[in-house]
């Protein structure tokens, strides 16, 4: 239990450098790191290669943005395999419905009870 | 921001001049606070995690639903008090790309257009940051997805 703690404080840490590096080096606007993110995230699930890292790092590889991607297709290649085709576009959103509706949630009720500073 | 091309030779000694004056970014100074600030974040991740594995019977893998949904949570507290966006000046990429980042995103843009109207302004704005993610990651997802089903249907791979 202390070994994971201890590796998703190292790969989430990791994963942050990448998207600092694409910051201060490469001179991406937060925009477009965090889009970049997300397709690196969404093509290494497509090779099967981010299950793996869920597995060794826990939050570490769940947390950071790029699990986003990486769960829009399991969730895809999911319903495909039950229903066909079709299926990539019902299961999208089935594995990580809790993000996005979150998000839109708690930015509604965080609008209707704080006022915006300064 | 103007290209090189249609620069007069004056602007372009200016362009050379501001370069040389420029800060330079502390890059590894950078870097070493994302590393931490991001390991962090996911720590309080990883132990959440282990708390609704314990607590409310999910498994290692479907326990990233939840553990997201709390983090967006805590993510909506401390944007509205304005913690988040003072760690995100000091940690830059280390608070923006776990996916609390992508909550801050979303509820700050919520908070800061609310005096034009919650139609409007709260509903319209909200995904003002936050929506080149969802394309993006909404569209490559599609790509890589429907590559592999055809590639079963047809190769049977």
């Amino acid at each position: 239990m202390l070994a994971m703690f201890f590796w998703a404080f190292v790969i989430g840490g990791l994963i942050c450098v990448i998207g600092q590096l694409l910051f201060d080096v490469a001179k991406l606007t937060p925009g477009h790191t965090l889009s970049l993110l997300v397709v690196i995230g969404a093509v290494l699930a497509g090779f099967g290669l981010y299950e793996p890292l869920i597995n060794f790092a826990g939050a570490g590889a769940s947390i950071p943005i790029t699990s986003f991607g990486n769960s829009l297709v399991n969730g895809a290649l999911q319903d495909a395999n039950n229903h066909g085709l079709i299926g990539v576009l019902t299961g999208m959103f089935q594995v990580t419905s809790s993000g996005v509706s979150a998000a839109i949630i708690f930015g509604f009720i965080g609008a209707l009870v704080f006022k915006p500073k300064g | 921001m103007a290209g090189k091309k249609n620069t007069t030779p004056e602007q372009q000694q200016y362009q050379q001049l501001q370069q040389k004056h420029e800060k330079k970014r502390p890059v590894l100074k950078n870097c070493i606070k994302a590393f931490f600030i991001g390991g962090l974040i996911c720590t309080i991740g990883q132990a959440i995690s282990y708390f609704y594995i314990y607590f409310f019977n999910f498994t290692e893998q479907s326990v990233g639903n939840p553990t997201v949904a709390t983090m967006v949570f805590l993510s909506m507290l401390l944007t509205g008090f304005g913690v988040y966006d003072r760690l995100g000046q000091f940690a830059g990429a280390g608070s923006a790309v776990p996916v609390t980042g992508f909550g801050n995103a979303v509820i700050s843009a919520a908070i800061e257009h609310r005096t034009e109207g919650f139609v409007l302004g709260v509903g319209g704005n909200m995904f003002k940051l936050a929506g080149s993610v969802l394309l993006f990651g909404v569209f490559a997802a599609f790509v890589v997805a429907l590559i592999k089903t055809l590639l079963g249907i047809w190769g049977g791979i």
